[in-house]
């Protein structure tokens, strides 16, 4: 770069510090002192676990006895894939974040459709708006838990107020749907609570890239009278598409990595009908103690997310919209 | 003109929606911490009315009886020692991704989202190995070790975007009045983006206060525990549910953040903005 000359012309002033100013000025010492320190700490606190994470999962380490020093192979991985725990933790692990995946993004299309527009009392609408995201995820558990408490449900209660549950009602003769308790109403409900706590972040995603769409184009297309769905999903839609890409890549891996969600609402029960990797993970590597096949467990997705995200960040920065 | 009044009403309707969905919930919680405890176990009556006088014994339950004080203590030096090395490392970061480095530096914003792929689930076992060499199992400080491999990627992102919204003019301005790079990223382009350092703080603080699997691995004494991890291990105790108690810690971790993310929404979406508008340049 040519901007090293400036700071030159001042180096007759001599000392230390004044050297040490020179030093800091030229760029291709800054670029390191500035990056350095950033790349240094997640190299030994990301890539080194990473490395150990691997090394673990091809050892036959215990809580007990935790020292790599045996190499067994792939035997963790084909002990994980024998357990019919697993596979179902897989299924549900995938079908838990494509599901919350669809209904975030049409919500999120939603909401920043109508958070573009500015109204009265906004400000306190986006702050009441963002309360979900702002919750530490246990204590979101927490609220959903008393929410679909098996006895005290007050969703429960509205239901049977309405007519739709309890003594000769369409969903039968119970007062209660025991939301928590049953495999799909379980897997449903882990749904809809991870869609309620990533919204805030989705729709911010979302009405970032709303908001970088030149206005000409709406002005263009209300011209030419294009009504508010054509716009949305001829013009909208379409220049949102790298945005959405993002959108499903960040909140995706959020879901995907997150187990407090179902240790606290169904630890997996009722059998392992709920259960999902992450959990999975900590049931077999820290609870029960075998270091190897947790790391099995955890890693196993690995390869995928990693082909998954190449795809979709290649299709996101490749965009024939930008 | 009857469409446009069709329109205002979809909008409110629309926005009313919104807001319930992300309300009841709360709302829920809300009841809950000033019900009388009689009142909470009860078939029949609307749950959502008082059906006997509200009170405010289990907040001092809360705050009197249990350790919530403590966890809120060390939730707060938690996140507060995190932000502090998350902005010290990003920011110097994210400024050079933007502007010393060339062509890869540009190619930098998807090199960072790489190291999500590598999540918390994923290092939590590793990552115990590590604490227990460094001596630091059982202490909120492995938690301020660990958590900024949450931070530092998604910050330096955000702030990436920041750096970027400011025209390159400005940094040539500053060489030709004889600023050196540093002194010019110090006098002029770190004043300007303080508002995308503020949203980032408030991210990683909340970022920080919510990580539950890393809390829930390094820590099991009860004095060392932070909100995310205590409170549910706390005021659940086998199969008694505190739920006055432990809606009222929800919602006085949740209420104080959640005006803090109100204030720096509009900079959040800001950040994101030009971070996404790197991505729809290419």
């Amino acid at each position: 770069m040519n901007s090293a000359i400036a700071p030159a012309e001042r180096a007759q002033e001599g000392g230390l510090l004044a050297r040490l100013g020179r030093a800091l000025d030229r760029p291709q010492v800054l670029v390191w002192l500035m990056l350095g320190p950033a790349v240094l700490y997640i190299v030994a606190f990301v890539g080194f676990p990473f490395i150990l994470a691997i090394a673990l999962s091809l050892s036959d380490a215990t809580i007990g006895d935790p020292s790599i020093d045996r190499f067994v192979g792939l035997a963790n991985f084909a002990a994980v894939m024998r357990q019919d725990a697993f596979w179902v933790a897989l299924r549900n692990s995938l079908l838990i974040t494509a599901a919350s995946i669809g209904l975030l993004l049409i919500l999120a299309t939603a909401a920043s459709e109508l958070l573009v527009y500015s109204f009265r009392g906004k400000r306190l609408f986006q702050t009441l708006f963002i309360l979900p995201w702002a919750m530490p995820v246990s204590l979101t558990a927490i609220v959903w838990l008393w929410l679909l408490d098996s006895q005290f449900s007050p969703v429960d209660w509205v239901l049977v107020q309405l007519g739709i549950l309890g003594p000769g009602s369409p969903l039968g003769p119970h007062s209660h749907l025991y939301y928590l308790g049953r495999p799909w109403l379980g897997i449903g409900s882990l749904v809809v609570a991870d869609v309620w706590r990533m919204l805030p972040l989705a729709t911010i995603i979302v009405l970032a890239g709303r908001l970088s769409i030149p206005e000409e184009r709406f002005q263009q297309a209300r011209i030419d009278g294009a009504g508010f769905f054509r716009i949305l999903f001829r013009i909208t839609i379409p220049a949102l598409k790298p945005m959405l890409i993002v959108a499903i890549l960040f909140t995706s891996l959020l879901i995907v990595g997150e187990m407090g969600m179902v240790e606290i609402l169904t630890r997996g029960a009722p059998g392992h009908a709920t259960q999902v990797l992450p959990y999975w993970a900590y049931l077999k590597g820290i609870q029960s103690g075998s270091l190897g096949q947790g790391a099995a467990v955890a890693l196993f997705l690995f390869p995928f997310l990693l082909v998954a995200a190449v795809l979709a960040l290649r299709a996101a920065y490749r965009s024939p919209e930008a | 003109m009857n469409w446009q009044i069709l329109r205002r009403v979809g909008f409110f309707l629309g926005i009313g929606l919104l807001g319930l969905f992300a309300i009841i919930p709360v709302l829920w919680a809300l009841i809950t911490v000033f019900k009388a405890s009689t009142d909470l176990y009860v078939f029949g009556p609307n749950p959502f009315l008082f059906n006997d006088p509200p009170t405010l014994d289990h907040l001092v339950v809360l705050f009197k009886n249990t350790n919530f004080p403590v966890f809120l203590k060390n939730s707060a030096i938690v996140g507060v020692c995190v932000v502090a090395i998350t902005v010290l490392l990003s920011v110097p970061a994210a400024y050079a991704l933007a502007r010393l480095t060339g062509g890869w530096g540009e190619r930098s914003g998807m090199a960072i989202f790489l190291v999500y792929l590598i999540p918390p689930s994923l290092l939590f076992i590793p990552m115990y190995r590590i604490v227990v060499w460094l001596g630091l199992a059982n202490t909120i400080w492995s938690l301020v070790v660990v958590l900024p491999t949450i931070t530092i990627p998604f910050c330096t992102w955000l702030l990436l975007g920041f750096f970027r919204a400011i025209p390159r003019t400005q940094d040539e301005a500053a060489l030709l009045d004889g600023c050196g790079h540093f002194a010019g990223f110090r006098k002029v382009i770190l004043p300007q983006v303080w508002p995308g350092i503020g949203a980032c703080m408030v991210f990683a603080f909340s970022l920080s206060l919510g990580n539950y699997i890393y809390a829930a691995t390094f820590i099991t004494a009860s004095a060392q525990r932070t909100v995310t991890a205590g409170v549910p291990t706390e005021l659940i105790r086998g199969d008694v549910f505190y739920w006055s108690e432990l809606m009222a810690a929800t919602l006085v971790v949740a209420i104080p953040l959640a005006i803090a993310y109100g204030l720096f929404f509009n900079y959040l979406v800001g950040g994101f903005k030009s971070a996404e508008e790197a991505i729809m340049r290419r």
